[in-house]
């Protein structure tokens, strides 16, 4: 792995860690399995990267490309809260329409913002760090994003989310609106999914409307990752292992990227990544079987459960 | 925990001193690096990357001699495209080679002073990678697939007599596949024929936008669109049940049970981008070669499909052909 490479993985990673986030809320927060972030990532990208090349401001275009991700995790919201739609379809509804919605906004599937103003264009105007510019603005972001979900999950709103997620029942007996804190967490968490894809359109200096595709696999297992290293006791470890978890699976891949000195063929990166994680959480689960059982306690099923039995 | 934190920590360690170490490239100056990358496994990319290396070899760069090929896929990953494209950066090739648009476009991002050359670009313009194509004015040049849709319009109302409604499918996230399908449209016009779209997303929605066109159209029109030619026998089946007869710009579909392609075959493509390679090699600079959109258009016929289809083929179009499959 060389300079290049290694900047390379910490840029993406630390991108990937504010989708790591985003599943964070929904997942782990809300216990809500939600798929639109394959589609919220490539919105962001479409609606700052169309904001760019309209002549807007690219930290203005960033926050369009942020409300249009949460007005998307607002649509998953309402069709499961209010239509009664189980979790898992409405994210797939919305992820599925999102497809049409990206073409509308970028007029065409692929849109370069190449030689625009963009957020990191204009960082390193500032700050020229050379190689590590990327990597040093996309660190303050991802902290920064950690630290404010942290700051949230704090707030009486964000214990009321939490409780909701956790117990809905006994939310409700709170007096929380469980249907509102759904809304709620949705839109945060997409509109941090589609922040990420701002970013990346601007990073990698264009928008494809096939770009989501894996979004929901490379931010879970650096959800998951993150677990397997801190653990999730506190929301500051969690979230601490979001950001480190989305930082190590890209390693992992820039590991897999370079490791063809070892007769390995390019067909063959897929399943070294695979390999390579798999090992990964293997280790940790001999050690998870002293206490630290909740790791694999998985809520991607649960929670679908869960929704299941609150239907009729 | 600790030591799970300590296995990763040692994993990235490893990472980092075995990569340090290991693509240290023979810096002397008659071995020569070439790093090539495209977005997935594809029969037309993978012919051009064949091509490149063949093409190499004839000008006297040998793999495994004096020639060093890295060769990555993304894996249809665009995440991924981009982080080969920094481990490229950091190798530092003499240079580098992206086989599609995404793949050019995560290249020429990252790729800084390295000369770029990009191949299967449809439309090197509109996908940002050059603004005059005669004359690139930043690192990158390559070649083109854009095809003038008109030769195969043509071919189709020689073949099917009293054709006037011509089907396309195509996803239309597929940006190459977009600007293939206006100018089918625009030449349809020309020649006083109809076009009747048919999108398709994925590939398992092909099947239903082949059977949607049955009754509407009296030909399809396939543009080379990776999502519609990887199921290319789905559309097959439904056009030799309805008697649709199927077209294609990928010569390769020929052999696949469509009735003609007109086009140029990928391998050809990867020989003329290779040629690119061997002059940057040789010392010039991409801003000194045009792109170019390689070779004449060949006909590839398969007579068994057309039987099937309802076609006759008149003998002065099959004498015509490049290839006639029996």
């Amino acid at each position: 792995m060389t300079l290049f490479a290694l900047a390379g993985a910490f840029e993406t990673g630390l991108l990937f860690a504010l989708v790591a986030l985003s599943i964070f809320m929904s997942f782990r927060v809300l216990d809500f399995p939600d798929l639109t972030v394959d589609g919220s990532f490539p919105l962001g990208a479409a609606v700052s990267a169309a904001a760019i090349v309209g002549g807007f401001d690219p930290f203005i275009a960033t926050f369009f490309g942020m409300l249009a991700g949460a007005a998307a995790g607002f649509v998953t919201g309402l069709l499961n809260v209010r239509f009664g739609i189980m979790n898992l379809l409405a994210g797939i509804l919305s992820m599925v329409a999102l497809f049409s919605v990206n073409l509308r906004i970028m007029g065409r599937p692929n849109l370069p913002v190449y030689g625009q103003d963009t957020v990191f264009s204009r960082f390193e105007s500032v700050v020229d760090a050379g190689l590590w510019s990327n990597t040093i603005l996309l660190l303050i972001i991802a902290i920064g994003a950690k630290l404010i979900v942290d700051w949230f999950l704090k707030t009486e709103i964000g214990l009321g989310l939490r409780a909701s997620g956790e117990n809905p029942a006994m939310a409700e007996a709170q007096g929380i609106r469980n249907g509102a804190m759904t809304l709620l967490g949705m839109s945060i968490a997409n509109a941090l999914c589609a922040l990420a894809g701002s970013l990346f359109a601007q990073m990698q200096g264009v928008a494809d409307v096939t770009m989501g595709v894996g979004t929901i696999v490379t931010g879970l297992a650096a959800l998951i990752i993150g677990e397997a290293i801190l653990g999730r006791r506190t929301v500051f470890l969690a979230t601490l292992g979001c950001v480190i978890g989305a930082v190590v699976y890209r390693l992992f891949i820039a590991l897999a990227l370079s490791a063809g000195f070892i007769g390995i063929r390019p067909q063959d990166l897929n399943l070294i990544t695979a390999v390579v994680v798999a090992v990964a959480v293997v280790l940790s689960q001999r050690r998870g079987k002293r206490g630290r059982k909740q790791l694999f306690n998985f809520k991607l099923v649960r929670g679908a459960q869960q929704n299941d039995e609150g239907q009729d | 925990m600790l030591s799970f934190k300590k296995a990763v920590l040692a994993t990235a360690a490893v990472a980092a001193i075995a990569g340090f170490s290991a693509p240290v490239l023979a810096q002397d100056s008659d071995e020569k690096t070439v790093a090539i990358t495209y977005i997935v496994e594809h029969p037309a990319l993978d012919a051009v990357r064949e091509g490149i290396i063949e093409s190499l070899a004839e000008k006297g760069y040998t793999e495994g001699d004096n020639l060093t090929v890295v060769a990555r896929s993304a894996q249809g990953n665009m995440t991924t495209q981009t982080q080969i494209a920094s481990e490229f950066a950091g190798l530092k090739p003499d240079v580098a080679v992206g086989i599609s648009t995404p793949s050019a476009q995560a290249l020429k991002n990252s790729m800084g002073d390295t000369p770029v050359i990009f191949a299967a670009v449809t439309d090197p313009v509109a996908a940002g990678l050059v603004e005059n194509p005669e004359h690139p004015e930043a690192n990158i040049t390559g070649t083109s697939d854009k095809q003038p849709p008109k030769p195969a319009l043509e071919l189709i109302q020689s073949l099917v007599p009293g054709a006037k409604t011509i089907g396309v499918i195509y996803n239309p996230g597929e940006a190459n596949s977009v600007v293939q399908v206006d100018e089918i449209k625009a030449a349809a016009g020309e020649l006083g024929l109809e076009v009747v779209d048919s999108p398709a997303a994925q590939s398992t929605m092909v099947p239903d936008a082949a059977r949607n066109l049955v009754g509407k159209a009296d030909a399809i029109l396939l543009p080379t669109d990776n999502s519609v030619i990887s199921v290319l026998e789905a559309i097959v089946t439904v056009g030799e049940r309805a008697k649709l007869p199927v077209f294609t710009t990928d010569t390769d579909s020929v052999e696949r049970g469509a009735v003609a392609a007109l086009g140029f075959n990928y391998a050809e493509m990867g020989k003329v981008t290779g040629d690119m390679v061997a002059e940057i090699l040789a010392g010039k600079t991409p801003s000194e070669i045009a792109v170019v959109v390689p070779g004449n258009q060949d006909l590839f016929l398969n007579m068994k499909a057309a039987e099937a289809m309802g076609i006759t083929v008149p003998d002065s179009v099959k004498n015509s052909a490049k290839k006639v499959i029996e």
